[in-house]
């Protein structure tokens, strides 16, 4: 049925969606599948948060080469996907923090990352609606935010003509070493490579991956706009990204092009259930409370949970699998996947056809955790 | 039940009986557009029963309230379109 | 926010949980009655308690009254914070409320069918804007188009009349011939029988046509006219308003989150209206429409039920099968032409939340594709009016139901500071 392409790609997620525009840029036919709709999975539970991260050389690396290529798409962005430049801001709680704010800044300006050192006044006059006596913070002025589901969309609709078919509805039992993939109803894809995109299902497809699901919570308000301005972060949000073993929540605000909010975060390990964990949105809601008092009269519309796809150090998968040439891996980008996922189709559709990349692609092999020599952790 | 209270929609008083709800109010106030949907289209009060939300307005401030099933309360302030 | 616990808490205060809180708490057992308006009622009820008029209210409203039921007004059930609690979003903030026995009586809403200017603003429910006259909406001298289906219209259209609306015209959707075999059917009930005679004794004057539907409303700033077909010919009214929907949807959203079993669009129950999640139990509309007088004796038997007292639950069984029948009947006779679902043109508007037109969900397979890529259902109204009328349209189910059920304050999302009261004193009197 599709004996003419060259690409198999388990997942229409965004990860999944960015590899497949890549491939076919490159000239290759891709057939994309998923069990569910485009940007169906964890791309439809997230906040879609354009982030420069630096909490490790390579994180720095993928998302500052992902978020060049975000504004270099940006342009043709249709209004669906809401892209909105409005930076992310960094707050300071204290002085301590504001250490983290002056190392960041000078991390990010040596990086050629344009930043912006708010102090208490100029941080009160920023975000009128924080509490006061923050210390400060740090406006990183060209990340954005958008719609990720509308982003996925885009990067398949949007790719060569006839490049790319995506079959949506279709559930993958299995990926077998000779890159077929094998479907529910029992009839199988052929093409010269998988790859598993599949997210947090990824593990079921490639056995021994070592990608484990994150659990989050998010509460989406009605309208109301200019709240906030920048997706607000706490810096003590680090300190929970981090926290690999307990249940953590930070302080994580996104402003919505329609005037709604995104109130985040938690991170949970061990919490498979899509249930709404009670005492989790409590301790999310009181942080992003004791940051924006006001925020409590505004009125909640919906609350979720997602899972995000993490790896023991932090980074994706990209690349081929250990054990079989003909299956490649792009998952594993745990809170980073929105972002990631441009730099991550770039790197694979290069890797594939053996051209030099753009960054180094070795942080992200899928070889490094298999000798235990994780570059981060 | 002839009591009477006076509430203001959008800055002008409006004196109705206990036991109006604030859409009605705004209906007595000769208000027919309580709302403009995203692209500016007006929106009036369609189920009358708190399913909808066609008929949200901001009440003492706080917007998106149901009017349909808000009582008017003495003094309240009620703007539409905000 | 403070925690109450009582054992059994009833959800919706229409005739169904009324019937189910009476039963509860004239057998002596603590019991909660919780609904989102400030009055008791329901929707068919409305007025009633600041007004009576129909009998059967008068004497349920009264029984309510002097019932030991702890009520709570204005107040919407919005998750579930643990198993057997409920959050619930009172004027005064949230409030737990714990329960060893569940009955939900959430009712129905009214079905809407889009069609081209449905969105204008004097296009609304036939029941809404009765619930709105009665709550001081002015109707004297405005005019009146009654349309879509049901015998809902009837007693609207009444309702308006008698408070000096000028009704143009009744338009039923269902063809004569079905409603008239409903009339027939109504001799098996003589309660309804006379209740319908009494109606069209007293609409004398007023034109109702069956078979005939609205294609179309009009004007600038809000309906003016009503463009209206019997599917030969078309003609257009002027009015005020335009009164129009095609019968009721049962309210399952909170069902739907403590996971009861559906079938056929319905909450699934047993003999003693039990869903599949024990100790839940479900009465009225959301197991299926069937009118009043079937949601009382359902209330009667969840509440029996409820406090464990099978026999006397028992003994209603027949007056239920009685009013099931009325039930099929209805839905049989004001079943919905397969016209209506072309009434909605490529640009008209589905979703009213969100603006999102007819050909953009087209594009899409199910609710939760169009959902996630047009927004359909994600605006304030969680998906009910768009949703029932996808499902209607397009034949899709939206069955992902997410808390708050009701959009609510943030604040009222944290968890109780307190530990619920084990062994609660319910406040005295009906306020708590």
């Amino acid at each position: 049925m599709s004996a003419t392409a060259d690409i198999t790609i388990v997942g229409a997620g965004i990860v999944g969606a960015a590899c497949a525009a890549a491939c076919a840029q490159a000239g290759l036919n891709v057939v994309v599948v998923d069990r569910g709709p485009v940007g169906g999975g964890t791309t439809a539970a997230g906040m879609g948060h354009l982030v420069v991260m630096d909490d490790s050389p390579a994180q720095f690396a993928l998302t500052a080469y992902s978020r060049r290529l975000w504004r270099e798409l940006a342009p043709q962005l249709p209004s669906n996907v809401e892209f909105d430049p409005c930076g992310t801001l960094w707050v300071a709680a204290d002085e301590e923090e504001m250490a983290e704010v002056r190392r960041k800044e000078a991390f990010y300006r040596e990086h050629g990352v344009k930043v912006e050192v708010l102090d208490e006044a100029a941080l009160a006059q920023a975000e009128p609606n924080l509490r006061a006596g923050l210390a400060g913070g740090l406006v990183v002025t060209e990340d954005a935010v958008l719609y990720p589901p509308g982003a996925a969309r885009f990067l398949l609709e949007t790719a060569p003509a006839g490049r790319v078919q995506v079959r949506t509805g279709i559930e993958v039992n299995a990926i077998s070493r000779d890159g077929t993939v094998r479907l529910r109803d029992g009839t199988r894809l052929a093409a010269a490579v998988v790859v598993n995109a599949a997210g947090c299902d990824s593990p079921l497809l490639t056995p021994d991956l070592p990608v484990r699901k994150r659990k989050g919570h998010l509460v989406i308000t009605e309208r109301h706009p200019g709240f906030v301005r920048h997706q607000i972060v706490e810096l003590g949000y680090l300190k929970s990204a981090h926290a690999v073993a307990a249940d953590s929540v930070a302080f994580n605000i996104q402003p919505r092009k329609t005037g709604q909010m995104l109130i985040g975060s938690s991170r949970q390990f061990n919490a498979n259930s899509t249930e709404i964990n009670q005492p989790i949105l409590d301790r999310m809601v009181r942080r992003a409370l004791e940051y924006l008092p006001t925020l409590g009269q505004l009125t909640a519309i919906r609350c979720w949970t997602g899972h995000r796809a993490a790896t023991p150090d932090k980074l994706p998968l990209i690349g081929p699998s250990l054990d079989c040439e003909r299956v490649w891996l792009a998952t594993g980008h745990e809170g980073l996947g929105i972002t990631t996922s441009l730099g991550t189709g770039k790197l694979l559709a290069d890797l594939l056809l053996k051209r030099p990349t753009e960054i180094p692609a070795w942080p992200y092999s899928p070889e490094r955790l298999a000798h235990g020599d994780a570059p981060h952790g | 039940m002839a009591e009477r209270l006076t509430i203001l929609v959008n800055g002008q008083p409006v004196d109705v009986r206990a036991g109006t709800v604030v859409a009605a109010a705004l209906a007595q106030a000769g208000v027919t557009q309580f709302r403009r949907s995203l692209h500016g289209e007006p929106r009036g009060p369609l189920c009358g029963m708190g399913v909808c939300g066609e008929c949200r307005v901001t009440i003492n401030g706080q917007p998106h309230c149901r009017s349909c099933l808000t009582l008017c309360a003495p003094g309240m302030e009620v703007r539409t379109d905000d | 926010m403070t925690s109450h616990a009582f054992e059994v808490v009833v959800v919706g205060a229409g005739p169904a949980g009324i019937a189910a809180a009476c039963t509860v708490a004239d057998a002596g057992r603590p019991v909660a009655l919780v609904d989102n308006s400030p009055w008791l009622g329901g929707q068919i009820w409305r007025g009633e308690e600041a007004n009576p008029v129909q009998r059967a209210a008068r004497q349920w409203l009264k029984r309510a009254a002097a019932a030991r039921v702890t009520i709570f007004r204005e107040a919407s059930v919005f998750t579930v914070s643990l198993p057997q609690r409920l959050l619930v979003e009172t004027p005064a903030g949230a409030v737990e409320l714990g329960w060893q026995r569940l009955v939900i009586a959430t009712g129905a809403r009214e079905r809407f069918v889009p069609f081209p200017g449905w969105t204008l603003p004097g296009v609304v429910g036939p029941g809404g804007l009765q619930a709105l006259v009665k709550a001081g909406w002015p109707i004297a001298g405005k005019r009146v188009v009654v349309a879509g289906s049901g015998p809902l219209l009837l007693a609207v259209a009444d309702g308006l009349k008698h408070r000096g609306a000028h009704i143009r015209l009744i338009a039923e959707q269902a063809p004569s011939s079905r409603v008239l075999q409903f009339g027939f059917a109504l001799g098996r009930h003589p309660a309804k029988l006379a209740q319908g005679l009494r109606l069209k004794a007293r609409l004398l004057g007023v034109p109702y046509r069956c078979g005939c539907w609205p294609v179309r409303a009009s004007g600038d700033e809000a309906a003016r006219q009503v463009t209206l077909t019997d599917g030969r010919r078309t003609w257009t009214e002027t009015c005020d308003y335009l009164a129009c929907a095609f019968g009721l949807a049962p309210n399952l959203e909170l069902p739907r989150l403590l996971g009861c079993r559906l079938a056929d669009g319905f909450v699934q129950v047993n003999e003693f209206q039990e869903t599949s999640v024990k100790d839940v139990f479900c009465a009225g509309e959301p197991t299926g429409i069937a009118g009043a007088d079937a949601a009382l004796v359902a209330g009667c038997i969840a509440g029996f039920a409820a406090i464990g007292n099978p026999g006397q639950a028992r003994a209603l069984f027949g007056a239920r099968a009685r009013w099931q029948r009325f039930g099929r009947a209805l839905r049989d006779a004001f079943a919905m032409r397969p016209e209506l679902r072309r009434l909605a043109e490529a640009e008209t508007v589905v979703c009213r939340c969100e603006d999102v037109r007819r050909g953009e969900l087209e594009r899409h397979d199910n609710w939760r594709a169009a959902k996630l890529h047009t927004r359909c259902g994600m605006g304030n109204c969680q998906g009910r009016v768009c949703g029932d009328a996808a499902n209607f349209l397009f034949g899709w189910t939206n069955d992902s139901v997410r808390p708050p059920l009701l959009p609510v304050r943030v604040t009222s999302l944290l968890s109780p500071v307190a530990d619920v009261n084990q062994n609660p004193t319910p406040p005295a009197g009906n306020q708590p």
